[in-house]
């Protein structure tokens, strides 16, 4: 499934960056390559972008980057 | 003689590292800041006396990795591979060790001497995380220290092995890099035998490095190498692009993004070994605040409120040191007024340079505010959030979230709002930005609003204003996505952005970075300033001798004259109210006079001559006058007004409204101009602000030109439209 498509709390893996280009590489060189957990925090009032949080930290993507992501969906284990 | 030896030294790092924290406390208030060459991306370098060395500090931008994908980057790498810096320390978050060792990595590969800074270690293992620095320093082979920047700990010490590192036999060091992909690591090795061979002694970067890079299709490492290597160099691209197309077929996907995952793969490895975490998830107080400020319900007002706070307390608390000012420049002049003898050089002097300079530095104390607030906001990490929460909309006009502030402080002036932009990475959208942001009726706007829809709209006058700041927001939304799609195309900068933890702010860095840009701004703007000022000046006060239609100064003297005569014969309890009167009288005449001056200036020529290009707004000639002095500062239309229309005071809003209602301006031309004033071209501090932040005389040109053009057509609009309709 898609990164956009995960829901505030949840967990994925990076399966696959898709998109092109510049931005594509710079999303890469953040560390948020395959294979890395990816947790969705929060998304913004207006629901765009949303507050992710990889290799131990914070960033925010736009709605439609977030889309050019493939994750795997992770079970919450507590 | 003991020459001290120089020394240079870059830092380099994350954005949010703490890297400004410790250049602050490296160098101290001995920085020098500027502008990298040709980009407007701030360069900061300090010079230090220290164990006996000159160093020198140079403070990189702050970024992710060196690939050449912002102005931010290119500015660093440049200057890692041209200007050879004797060390490079680069900032290591240690909170965030994984994402900062990529471009550790990165660095690692030019082959200069690195040093990490492990920054932060304290507040690492507070929330959890332990970092083997030794077992680091081993694997990567280069030298580690630690520091707490907000502490100011660990400074010297990381100056002490900056140096050690700087006298040290560079064939010492072997290479500990990344280990690519085995078909990456041939392909490497392929091109670095190929310019081994054949370019070595023409390129001045190392072979490996240039390797990597052609096959990365690095556009600017390309560029260098095809330029110098000649012949050989389209021989060894022509292979490599070979070699790119075979990798793309064995890994289905680009080579830079298999060996960005090579390096991510690398610096795991190195995490595994060095890092042990005993929490899981990090306690995290940050978090929590974040539930608040970024909160689905609350969190706009929030923002509002504190934007609104800023705003009073630039532009109201701001009010009374402006206030201060302006009573020192006027003592200024009244004090260069006694001792001056009244001359030309006495006119230029009051009304071009004090006044002129004058005006524009009564504008410190907001800018000084307003910077200490946005530093506030950048040094806890609130502004990453009010791009977060802001982003949605500003997106709608092709414009990042952080976009929202400079245009909003253009609501009070556009000289700092512009300065504003600076917070913004892309160079695009902070010129997108500087381009719509006059649109934002300032407050010197205001008073022109306020006599001219006071005079002819009475009771609706406050709709009117609000409307006419309405259709400067508009006229921004539909400028900016014009400009997105035309001249600014190309990708909108994606919104890939790191929130960082939020800090308590350091007093120190938040004066520095304050008065860093007030001083660019008091510096800066001093020169075009005073330029601009003597020209206006000059335009209105020549000719100095103009044919006057009446001799102003026999009526003066038959009115002082006749007066004297009444005084003398009245009664001693009747001459003061004479007194009054006569003095009355003959500012009377001085209007007048001042006007005809006015009028007959080159100023007024100007004026009178581009009225033809009013007339289709409904707009007189001195209304074109009052519009083209209005370029110095926009409250000066009013005050010419003024002038033009003779009336007994500038102050004296009545006189001027009775003047105004009876020289045949209609509400629709009054309401025609106003549109002009809210819309046409900045005034000259505006102007040599973006000059400056755009560093283009192109864009400034077209600024002032697109404004307006705008103004026109909008005028034009509203009074024909409104003719049409019968009012």
């Amino acid at each position: 499934m898609l990164l956009s498509e995960l829901m505030e709390g949840e967990t994925g893996v990076i399966v696959r960056v898709g998109g092109n280009g510049a931005l594509r590489r710079r999303i890469l060189e953040m560390g948020i390559v395959k294979g890395t957990k990816i947790y969705i925090d929060k998304y913004a009032p207006l629901k765009d972008p949303l507050e992710l949080i990889v290799k131990n930290y914070h960033i925010s993507l736009r709605v439609e980057e977030a889309a050019q992501i493939t994750v795997e969906k992770q079970q919450q284990q507590d | 003689m003991s020459e001290r030896k120089a020394i240079t030294i870059a830092l380099a790092g994350n954005p949010n590292s703490g890297k400004t924290t410790i250049f602050n406390n490296l160098t101290g208030t001995r920085q020098k800041v500027g502008n990298w060459p040709g980009v407007t991306v701030e360069k900061k370098e300090g010079l230090i006396q220290k164990f006996g060395y000159d160093l020198k500090i140079v403070d990189l931008p702050g970024t992710y990795s060196l690939t050449p994908y912002s102005i931010e980057e290119i500015v660093a790498r440049d200057f890692v591979l041209e200007e050879y810096p004797d060390v490079i320390i680069d900032i290591i978050d240690a909170s965030n060790l994984e994402r900062s060792l990529y471009l550790a990595t990165q660095l690692r590969e030019i082959d200069s001497k690195v040093l990490f800074a492990l920054n932060m270690a304290d507040l690492a293992s507070s929330h959890g995380t332990k970092i083997d620095a030794e077992k680091l320093s081993d694997l990567l082979d280069v030298p580690v220290a630690f520091t707490v920047g907000n502490k100011n700990v660990g400074m010297d010490n990381l100056l002490k092995e900056a140096i050690k590192l700087a006298e040290s036999n560079p064939d010492k060091r072997e290479n500990r890099n990344v280990k690519y992909s085995r078909d990456i690591e041939n392909a490497i090795s392929k091109i670095q035998d190929l310019i081994e061979e054949k370019a070595k002694d023409r390129i001045n970067y190392k072979s490996r490095w240039t390797a990597i890079k052609l096959l990365e299709d690095d556009k600017i490492v390309k560029e260098r190498f095809a330029e110098k290597a000649g012949a050989a160099g389209e021989e060894i691209l022509e292979e490599t692009g070979v070699l790119r197309k075979s990798l793309l077929n064995s890994f289905d996907e680009d080579p830079e993004i298999v060996m960005t995952d090579d390096r991510y793969g690398f610096i795991a490895g190195i995490i595994k070994e060095i890092q042990t975490t005993t929490i899981k998830q990090r306690v995290d107080v940050s978090r929590n605040i974040d539930l608040v400020l970024t909160n689905r319900f609350i969190g706009f007002p929030i923002f509002i409120f504190f934007i609104w706070a800023m705003f009073q307390m630039t532009f109201t608390l701001g009010a009374y040191p402006m206030d201060w000012i302006h009573s020192g420049v006027n003592l200024i002049s009244s004090f260069a007024g006694s001792i001056v003898p009244e001359s030309l050089f006495k006119d230029l002097l009051i009304n071009g340079i004090i006044g002129g300079v004058g005006s524009v530095i009564v504008f410190l104390p907001n800018i000084l505010i307003l910077f200490f607030c946005i530093a506030l906001f950048e040094d806890t990490g609130y502004m990453a959030r009010a791009a977060f929460i802001m982003d949605k909309i500003m997106h709608l006009i092709g414009l990042h979230g952080k976009s929202f502030i400079p245009m909003l402080m253009g609501f009070g002036c556009n000289v700092p709002a512009i300065m504003a932009t600076r917070t913004l990475e892309s160079e695009k959208d902070r010129i997108l930005t500087i381009l719509i942001t006059p649109f934002m009726s300032c407050s010197a706007k205001l008073p022109v609003y306020i006599v001219l829809a006071g005079t002819f709209f009475a009771a609706k006058a406050g709709n009117v204003i609000f409307s006419l700041y309405l259709l400067g927001i508009i006229l921004s939304i539909i400028s900016g996505r014009l400009f997105r799609s035309t001249l600014l195309k190309g990708i909108d900068a994606p919104f890939v952005m790191e929130l960082p933890p939020y800090r308590v702010p350091m007093l120190r860095s938040l004066m520095i970075h304050m008065w860093d840009r007030s001083k660019m701004f008091l510096r800066k703007m001093g020169g075009i300033i005073l330029v601009g000022s003597v020209i206006v000046w000059a335009l209105s006060a020549f000719p100095r001798h103009v044919e006057y239609s009446a001799d102003y100064s026999s009526e003066i003297n038959r009115a002082n004259e006749s007066f004297n005569i009444k005084i003398a014969a009245a009664d001693e309890k009747d001459k003061e109210p004479l007194k009054n009167e006569r003095i009355v009288a003959i500012t009377e005449i001085e209007k007048l006079m001042s006007a005809e001056q006015t009028e007959k200036s080159y100023m007024g020529r100007i004026g009178k001559g581009i009225s033809p290009f009013f007339e289709p707004l409904g707009i007189d000639w001195r209304g074109s006058v009052s519009l083209l002095t209005g370029f110095f500062a926009k409250e000066i239309v009013v005050s010419t007004l003024g002038v033009l229309y003779s009336t007994k005071s500038s102050d004296d809003k009545d006189a001027l409204k009775n003047a105004l209602r009876s020289s045949g301006m209609t509400p629709l031309s009054a309401l025609s101009m106003m549109v002009f004033v809210l819309l046409y071209l900045p005034c000259l501090a505006t102007i040599a602000m973006i000059r400056k932040e755009t560093a283009s005389f192109k864009w400034t040109a077209f600024s002032i030109i697109y404004s307006t053009s705008v103004a026109w057509i909008a005028s034009f609009c509203v009074y024909q439209g409104g003719k049409l309709l019968g009012y």
